[in-house]
């Protein structure tokens, strides 16, 4: 006689009355596919976790943005934030959309460049450009935007050995009504050290000003503040036409767009009040339309927005390692990933879904990732169907800042696999194995040997 | 190890604790669990009986009757003779 498929016994008292605090039901609905290939097959075939990235969902998010804007606003150009996500695979698919590139460091640079951006093409933004950054940044005609006074003068040092010029804007941060006002990155409006900056640069016979920059900050809930930011700029750049006759020829907007997650502690769903792309746009541009610029005089609008157009396409499919009851009585599973790799879980309370079919029972549990630290916390408390060893789930909206912040700690990095738009999976990167640590690592020769 | 006899359990899997006014909802084998308890089989019976029904594993089931257990107790359901 066959046997009976298996399912782990199971009880729960009835609280008459009372809400489910651990989420909604659409989290246990089973996710078996993504783009159309299945997420057992993606597993048996790349490993457990693995990340995994639509083609389809960038160019969906680039699109509708590079819409809200463009039938907003005449002149709008975006500019990828390479350290949202730099696999070059990613990156490609937004440079064959028309993104420019946005980087923040000299490895960026080199990343953007090695992808085939020309240097006028590639902003440079960030506190940390070395001398030889730089260097390398003003011949190839990059859009450097100064960060501090030191930077500038140094800048201006390098030009003038060189004797070259270069193209600059300054990063400029402000007071937009938002707690914490992020006042470290670029020179202040409010205090007039932008200003100061600005006229240092406009006496200065080997910089050109070429645009203003600002990033107010990250997953920003009010479209308001980017009316300000847009303002404040305007003001800048009405000022320098005034005072010294130059055109400003572009504003840099940053990013800070949110993406559709829950952020900690949120009682509803990030999808259910974050604000739209469309709302951001109508903000900025309405903003710049009404500054009182003359139609030929309008600045180009560029946008750096990293996070809310790649979120979404990103998934983590990961296992069940061990499941365990904890000493209060609550039921713990143990994931094959944790915080190594999906940082986000220190922000989010992400979406994750069962990758197979189940019935109806759902339990409260703890997630945790794999390793030995009791930070390793996926989700605090869930609800999800009676989950066995081995079971594979779906973390959803996962694109932003994991594959570039993540760890080796413990574990080492999983494979990433990019599906195309035809819904065939690509290997976009390479797990690491342990010839990567050693590939890195030097043994003096006197240590090689012990008897133990 | 006793199970409280009075439970009444339905087939869906309803079950109501007359003694404390709790109810409950269990999946097709805990109320199985329960009805093979409330016939008084001892719990070594129970786990051979499962083993032959369902395709599982004998130490996976062995971890999770006993959690189920644990459960119940937890739910005020059984008692520990001592
Ligand atoms: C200068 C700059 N531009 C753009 C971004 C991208 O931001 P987001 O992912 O919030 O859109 C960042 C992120 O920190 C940034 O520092």
């Amino acid at each position: 006689m066959e046997k009976l498929k298996y399912e782990r016994p199971f009880i729960k008292k009835l609280n008459a009355g009372l809400m489910n605090k651990f989420g909604t039901r659409t989290e246990y609905t089973p996710h078996t596919h993504i783009d159309g290939v299945a997420v057992k097959e993606l597993v048996a075939k790349y490993g457990s976790p693995v990340f995994v990235i639509s083609e389809k969902q960038i160019r969906r998010n680039y699109q509708n943005a590079v819409r809200a804007f463009k039938t907003r606003y005449p002149k709008v150009q975006f500019a990828w934030s390479y350290k949202t996500n730099y696999i070059n695979a990613v990156c490609n698919v937004f440079h064959q959309e028309g993104s420019w590139a946005e980087v923040v460091s000299g490895f960026e640079y080199q990343k953007a460049k090695g992808n085939g951006v020309p240097g006028n093409k590639i902003i440079f933004n960030g506190p940390d450009k070395t001398v030889a950054d730089l260097e390398l940044a003003i011949n190839d005609g990059a859009m450097i935007h100064i960060d501090h006074f030191d930077e500038l003068y140094e800048l201006q040092e390098l030009l003038t050995r060189l004797n070259k010029k270069a193209r600059v804007a300054i990063r400029v941060n402000m007071d937009t009504g938002i707690y914490p006002m992020w006042d470290r990155f670029g020179f202040n409006y409010e205090s007039g050290q932008a200003w100061n900056a600005i006229t240092k640069i406009m006496a200065s016979d080997n910089l050109e000003l070429t645009g203003l920059h600002c990033h107010i900050g990250t997953f920003m809930l009010s479209t308001a503040a980017y009316g300000v930011a847009a303002a404040k700029l305007s003001d800048l750049a009405m000022n320098i036409k005034s005072r010294f006759g130059k055109i400003i020829q572009y504003l840099d907007l940053g990013g800070g767009f949110p993406s559709a997650n829950t952020l900690k502690g949120s009682y509803l769903p990030g999808a259910d009040i974050v604000p739209s792309i469309d709302e951001f746009a109508e903000v900025i541009t309405s903003t710049l339309l009404n500054y009182g610029y003359k139609q030929d005089e309008l600045p180009l609008l560029i946008l750096e927005t990293g996070r809310a157009l790649i979120d979404d396409a990103g998934y983590l499919l990961g296992s069940v390692l061990a499941t365990k009851r904890l000493s209060d009585g609550r039921r713990a599973t143990i994931m094959d990933f944790g915080v190594n790799i999906l940082f986000t879980a220190f922000w989010y309370d992400h979406k994750i879904s069962p990758a197979q079919e189940f019935t109806h029972h759902t339990e409260d549990m703890v997630l945790y990732g794999p390793l030995c630290m009791n930070i390793d916390v996926v989700r605090e408390s869930i609800s999800l169907p009676l989950l066995n060893k081995g079971d594979q789930v779906v973390v959803h909206k996962v694109g932003a800042y994991n594959m570039t912040q993540w760890m080796q700690f413990i574990q080492m990095r999983p494979n990433v696999v990019m599906i195309d738009v035809n819904g065939n999976p690509h290997l976009i990167r390479n797990k690491e194995t342990i010839d990567t640590l050693h590939d890195m690592e030097v043994l003096p020769d006197y240590l090689k040997k012990f008897e133990l | 190890m006793k199970l409280n006899k009075n439970l009444a359990v339905s087939e869906t899997g309803f079950i109501f604790n007359p003694t404390s006014g709790d109810s409950f909802t269990a999946n097709e084998i805990g109320t199985e669990i329960i009805n093979l308890m409330k016939e008084s089989k001892s719990i070594a019976d129970i786990k051979t009986a499962l083993l032959d029904k369902y395709d599982v594993e004998g130490n996976q089931l062995e971890k999770d009757v006993d959690d189920f257990m644990v459960l119940l107790r937890d739910n005020n359901l059984i008692q520990y003779e001592r």
